[in-house]
């Protein structure tokens, strides 16, 4: 089993009012020098096949499809390696 | 179109309710106001009860789940509402509804959160810029009118060569007047398709439609011009 995480983050040129919000709060809590947050979002897919270029292709369909709505956002597909350790133990 | 076993002659207007819908009730209510005989239409839907026209109302499908509007898009009544639609039965979506009808590719653009993050509640002062699409021919082009407005993601959103093309073709529907309550690109409140059967709203036209419970009745006109048009077709 294998996970491909699925990111999701508004178009640079659309407005976002959330992560604004979150940058105007930073100074308050005397977190200063950030000049820009931008706010997405993270999908974790568990997929039960072996990841090959085809599962890749049928994540994008998803995305493009479901995921993200591309007139304002765009995507990333990424497959997220599992971490040795855990694997192990 | 051959003549449905439930027909009665009046114009008959499905509004469909997703789980989360608020405004179906006041939807259904708007159409017989103004004449017409409403539908219910369910999500689960596989057909459209032989409707003559689609309301989608306001509310929170699918607990606006994703984004608003992305799940109700999935939904079995959808599916025949978008073949329907491009086919040329009238649909109207309001707030939500319009929302559903961006997220299905029916009308171009998206709506996003407002832009100074708050949820509205307003009667808002509209005009109407476009008075030959089925949902609005019973108003003047140019007439202001004031229904009521509630929304938390109502900014609307296209890149400026989808805005220029809206504005050259007429297609933008409805203006914000006395102050953009969401950060919409150019004041647009509504919009419709190239055929004019398929509108989207942001405002709420069917809270506007008797005087005991509206601001106005200017709302009624929406309900009006399609049933109108339902009888000359």
């Amino acid at each position: 089993m294998a996970r491909v995480v699925v990111d999701v983050m508004l178009k640079p040129e659309i407005l976002d009012p959330q992560g604004q919000a979150v940058q105007r709060a930073l100074p308050r809590l005397g977190y200063e020098g950030i000049t820009e947050v931008r706010q997405g979002k993270r999908f974790e897919l568990e997929v039960a096949e072996p990841v090959d270029d085809a599962a890749l292709a049928r994540v994008r369909e998803m995305a493009d499809a479901l995921l993200a709505n591309t007139v304002i956002e765009d995507y990333t597909v990424r497959v997220e390696e599992p971490d040795p350790a855990q694997a192990a133990a | 179109m051959t003549a449905h076993p439930e027909a009665s002659g009046l114009g008959r207007i499905g509004v469909v309710t997703f789980p989360g819908s608020l405004d179906d009730g006041d939807a259904r209510r708007a159409v017989r106001l103004a004449g017409g005989e409403p539908v219910a239409l369910w999500h689960r839907d596989a057909d459209l009860r032989g409707v003559d026209a689609v309301i989608l109302p306001g509310g929170f499908s699918y607990g606006d789940y994703l984004r608003c509007g992305a799940i109700a898009r999935f939904s079995p009544v959808m599916g025949k509402v978008s073949e329907a639609a491009r086919e040329g039965l009238p649909v109207l979506g309001i707030c939500n509804g319009f929302q559903i009808l961006c997220e299905s590719h029916l009308l171009p653009g998206a709506l996003t959160r407002n832009d100074h993050l708050h949820f509205v509640c307003r009667d808002q002062r509209l005009r109407i810029e476009n008075a030959a699409t089925a949902w609005t021919a019973d108003y003047v082009p140019g007439e202001a009118i004031t229904v009521p407005l509630k929304n938390g993601e109502g900014g609307y959103i296209a890149d400026e060569a989808t805005l220029d093309a809206l504005e050259a073709e007429g297609r933008v529907v409805a203006r914000y007047l006395g102050g953009n309550p969401n950060g919409s690109r150019r004041d647009i409140a509504g919009v419709t398709n190239e055929a004019g059967n398929v509108v989207g709203l942001m405002p709420h036209p069917e809270h506007a439609v008797e005087s005991l419970t509206g601001p106005t009745t200017d709302g009624l006109g929406f309900f009006t011009s399609v049933l109108k048009k339902l009888v000359t077709a």
